[in-house]
């Protein structure tokens, strides 16, 4: 939308403009009656400070209606995978919900004991995007206080698979308390090490022998809790022949603290344990700086977030909530406005009205009759209708594309850093055992000695630590672009990536905003009454008619009635206006139409129809002109050729244009092209594209509202950052060179530690020093490089 | 010689002290959100009694 909205009022409660509606209250203005509604529920209980700590910090409440929406949660299977607690007289539950954005929300949803009575507290957590409620079930139902939630503005987003994430909970606990005991042996023990620092020649061996037993005290809890975790995972990746980068790890610390131990016991020296427990403490952040940067990006959903939980079932003239897994072919179902339509069925009511915009990113919808075959994943817009259950929720169009074999692929993605670590194992023991040898040819007594510290000085933390920093500080950049990425490995897939594709609708093009252009003729004063007449229906094509129009003054039709499926008919300053189907309006369509047509017609006039084109995004073509000198590009489109010419001003000559493609077309080209060889990435938007996005290496899902992504993708972009795609692979290209001269660096440190090593001469204090020193040097170098390019890519 | 002995089992009893209470405040949750209680300090809390007075403080356009 654009810059004319200026001049409107926004809305005091969400600061939307105020453009369809305009309600005066108490000298505030509103979009919708929802906003009042909210205003007024805070005024009546003192709670407008929400309005001081942010300006507009509301949630638009435009075409909200929930008005048997959280039916289901009555339902006492639901409510038990919901609640995790329940007594007589307590309920605890945890709701995610998206909408929390600003301090307000905060205040409010921490208020909400205020609003109503029975709710006892409620805790907001902002990371998590969770508020947790205690309430009093004999005074107030589960539903209430969703519906609560619901009208103040914050929806929670219900999904029964989403309570399982204790675990990672603790798991996140568990990281802190490790981290902590590290850093409090290691302080400890480097203290204890100063008289070796300064080189403390005459200390009384007494007090020397009870310094070294206290380190080794405290150095038993960084190895055995601290450490423990390098142990699990190396031992469960050589139980399934695989080096990972956490055998040589363990292969240092244990040969650290073997070799302290044995020069403690023997009171040959003050042993290595202040560089071991450096090294847990320095691995451990670098591990929590990994688990941070996940934790504000994670977006693992389940597909079936996207299909309402429960659905109403008829049966034996009754109606009955159950929960969509619970549904049987041939059983009867009802759906409502805006419901989503659970699983492939047959209509038995008269017409359906059929919103694919979920399934297919298009605006229009599609008009069913009885009797006829309705996919999954549509929503019904209009009247409330019954359905016949052909396939079971398990088989329908969307889960069947969504379990096709390639879904499933278990094949394990080797990372970088876990090729480097199985070759850097063999080259340590390689070396040690070399070391050895030579020791043994020429000075036994010093053999053991060279031997653990080639172990000591070639465990790889620095290796370990260049790729989390780099990627995770490259994959925070983008977030703050808003290319969200599921995992760091999508980075690394980047770099290996020839191919890009690209979908048209709401990728390249922009999904709802679309140019609208009314073909025929219109005065000013019968715009204003057409604007008046599409203002007031919710459809899409209505709103964007509206948009386009923006009359100078606002008229309420007198008469109105939206004819589902077909088009309007409103009554606005005694004329009588239409719009909708050709047959509708009585006008003629041609033969072939390519377009989405809204016709209208005045007084029974026929006056012409609106189309909606196509609207690029702004600079798209930046993006492909940076795209197009490292990749092959294609573009891959749902509609039919009338967009080519406009496609070929944007792409380079020769880019392969694929129209009219169909879900399973546009996975099997991705296929096709891998098969060639190709590392296929693919930009596309809509669950429709899910299977194709699935398919492709990095899969990354274009979407105007981050909320609604695509959980087959690797990535989300938010649509506007689109123009930015171009650069964004850039920096994912340069990650790897500042990943590869973080290895350098520590290779480096490694080459001047092994020949200190090799020759016998590593003493503890060399170690103490240079352990941490290669830690700290490629953890900034990582951190600074990537920084710095992405600012001089201007990200 | 003896009182370095005696002065770095106090120190190490002292920092175990600040350990434990890391230990504490982790294993209570303090530390598993850090945003939003930096945010809540912030909010005053009305007393319901001068309801009236604070309608008025509240709606500054109002006045």
């Amino acid at each position: 939308m654009s810059s004319t909205h200026e001049n409107i009022t926004p809305c005091y409660h969400c600061g939307e403009p105020c453009e369809e509606e305009l309600i005066e209250y108490d000298n505030k203005t509103f979009c919708c009656q929802g906003c009042k509604m909210v205003y007024e529920i805070l005024q009546e209980n003192d709670l407008c400070n929400y309005y001081d700590l942010q300006q507009s910090p509301g949630i638009t409440l435009k075409n909200r209606d929930f008005k048997e929406k959280f039916a289901y949660l009555d339902n006492e299977d639901i409510q038990q995978q919901l609640l995790s607690y329940a007594s007589d007289t307590l309920n605890k539950v945890v709701f995610y919900v998206p909408a929390i954005h600003c301090s307000s929300c905060i205040w409010l949803l921490e208020h909400l004991d205020t609003l109503r009575p029975g709710i006892v507290r409620s805790r907001v957590n902002f990371v998590r995007k969770e508020v947790s409620i205690d309430f009093d079930p004999r005074q107030i139902s589960l539903k209430t206080v969703v519906e609560l939630l619901a009208t103040v503005g914050y929806e929670p987003e219900i999904n029964l698979e989403s309570h399982s994430d204790n675990k990672k909970h603790r798991s996140q606990r568990r990281l802190m308390l490790q981290i902590g005991l590290a850093g409090f042996s290691f302080g400890n023990i480097m203290l204890l090490s100063f008289p070796e620092y300064l080189g403390f020649e005459g200390l009384n061996p007494e007090l020397q022998r009870f310094f070294s037993w206290a380190s080794l005290a405290l150095s038993l809890p960084v190895v055995f809790f601290s450490a423990l975790d390098y142990f699990i995972s190396a031992w469960k990746g050589l139980r399934q022949r695989y080096m990972n980068i956490d055998v040589p790890i363990v292969l240092g610390i244990l040969t650290l603290f073997g070799r302290s131990l044995y020069d403690i016991l023997t009171a040959s020296g003050p042993g290595y344990l202040d560089s071991l427990s450096g090294l847990v403490f320095f691995l451990l952040i670098g591990k929590w700086v990994q688990s941070k940067t996940y934790e504000s990006l994670s977006f693992e959903r389940n597909y079936k977030s996207y299909f309402p939980l429960a659905v109403h079932r008829l049966q034996n003239g009754r109606k009955e909530v159950v929960q969509i897994t619970e549904l049987q072919a041939g059983d009867l179902i009802e759906v409502r406005n805006r419901e989503v339509i659970p699983a492939d069925a047959e209509l038995l009511s008269e017409q359906a009205n059929i919103d694919y915009s979920f399934v297919t990113g298009e605006a229009a919808t599609v008009i069913k009759s009885r009797g006829e075959h309705i996919y999954a994943g549509g929503r019904q817009i209009g009247h409330p209708v019954q359905l016949k259950i052909v396939k079971a929720v398990s088989q329908s169009y969307l889960t069947q594309l969504w379990n096709t074999d390639t879904f499933e692929e278990t094949t394990r993605y080797d990372s970088l850093i876990d090729r480097i670590s199985k070759y850097f194992t063999v080259v340590v023991l390689l070396i040690a055992a070399l070391t050895g040898l030579w020791w043994y040819l020429h000075d036994p007594s010093l053999l053991l000695n060279a031997v653990t510290a080639v172990l000591i000085v070639a465990c790889p933390c620095a290796l370990s630590l260049a790729t989390p920093f780099t990627l995770g500080n490259a994959m925070a950049i983008l977030g703050r672009h808003k290319l969200y990425l599921k995992h760091m490995n999508v980075l690394e897939k980047i770099w290996y990536i020839t191919t890009v594709v690209f979908d048209k609708t709401g990728t390249l093009t922009r999904g709802s905003s679309g140019h609208v252009h009314f073909h025929g003729r219109l005065s000013a004063d019968e715009k204003i009454l057409v604007a008046a007449a599409a203002a007031a229906s919710t459809h899409p094509l209505s709103r964007q008619i509206a948009a386009e129009l923006l009359p100078a003054q606002t008229l309420q039709p007198t008469r109105f009635h939206e004819h589902e499926g077909q088009g309007l008919e409103a009554e606005v300053s005694g004329r009588i206006i239409r719009l909708g189907s050709a047959a509708w309006t009585g006008a003629t369509p041609p033969d072939n139409n390519r377009q989405t047509r809204v016709y209208l017609s005045i007084d029974d006039q026929p006056r012409g129809y609106f189309t909606f084109g196509n609207v690029y995004r702004q600079h798209i073509e930046q993006a492909i002109a940076t795209m197009q000198k490292h990749y092959r590009l294609v573009v891959l489109s749902g509609d039919n050729e009338g967009e080519r010419a406009n496609l070929e001003k944007i792409f380079p000559a020769n880019t392969p244009m694929v129209f009219g493609q169909e879900p399973a077309g546009k996975l099997a080209y991705i296929r096709q092209l891998q098969q060639n060889g190709e590392q296929v990435m693919m930009f596309g938007d809509g669950l429709n594209d899910a299977g194709a996005l699935r398919q492709a290496d990095v899969g990354i899902a274009v979407a105007e509202d981050v909320s609604a992504f695509t959980p087959a993708s690797d990535a989300i972009l938010f649509g506007g950052s689109m123009p930015l795609a171009g650069r964004f692979l850039q920096l994912a290209r340069l990650s790897r060179l500042v990943i590869y001269s973080a290895f350098a660096i520590s290779f480096l440190y490694n080459v001047i530690g092994l020949s200190f090593a090799v020759s016998g001469r590593l003493t503890p204090l060399f170690a103490a020093i240079l352990m941490p020193l290669s830690s700290i040097t490629v953890v900034a170098f990582a951190t600074f490089a990537i920084r710095g390019l992405a600012r001089k890519l201007k990200l | 010689m003896s009182v370095i002995v005696m002065l770095i089992i106090i120190g190490v009893v002292v920092a175990g002290g600040f350990l434990a209470a890391f230990f504490w405040a982790v294993r209570s949750g303090q530390y598993d959100d850090t945003v939003s209680p930096s945010v809540r300090m912030l909010f005053d809390d009305k007393k319901p009694e001068n309801k009236e007075v604070d309608k008025k403080e509240n709606n500054p356009e109002d006045s």
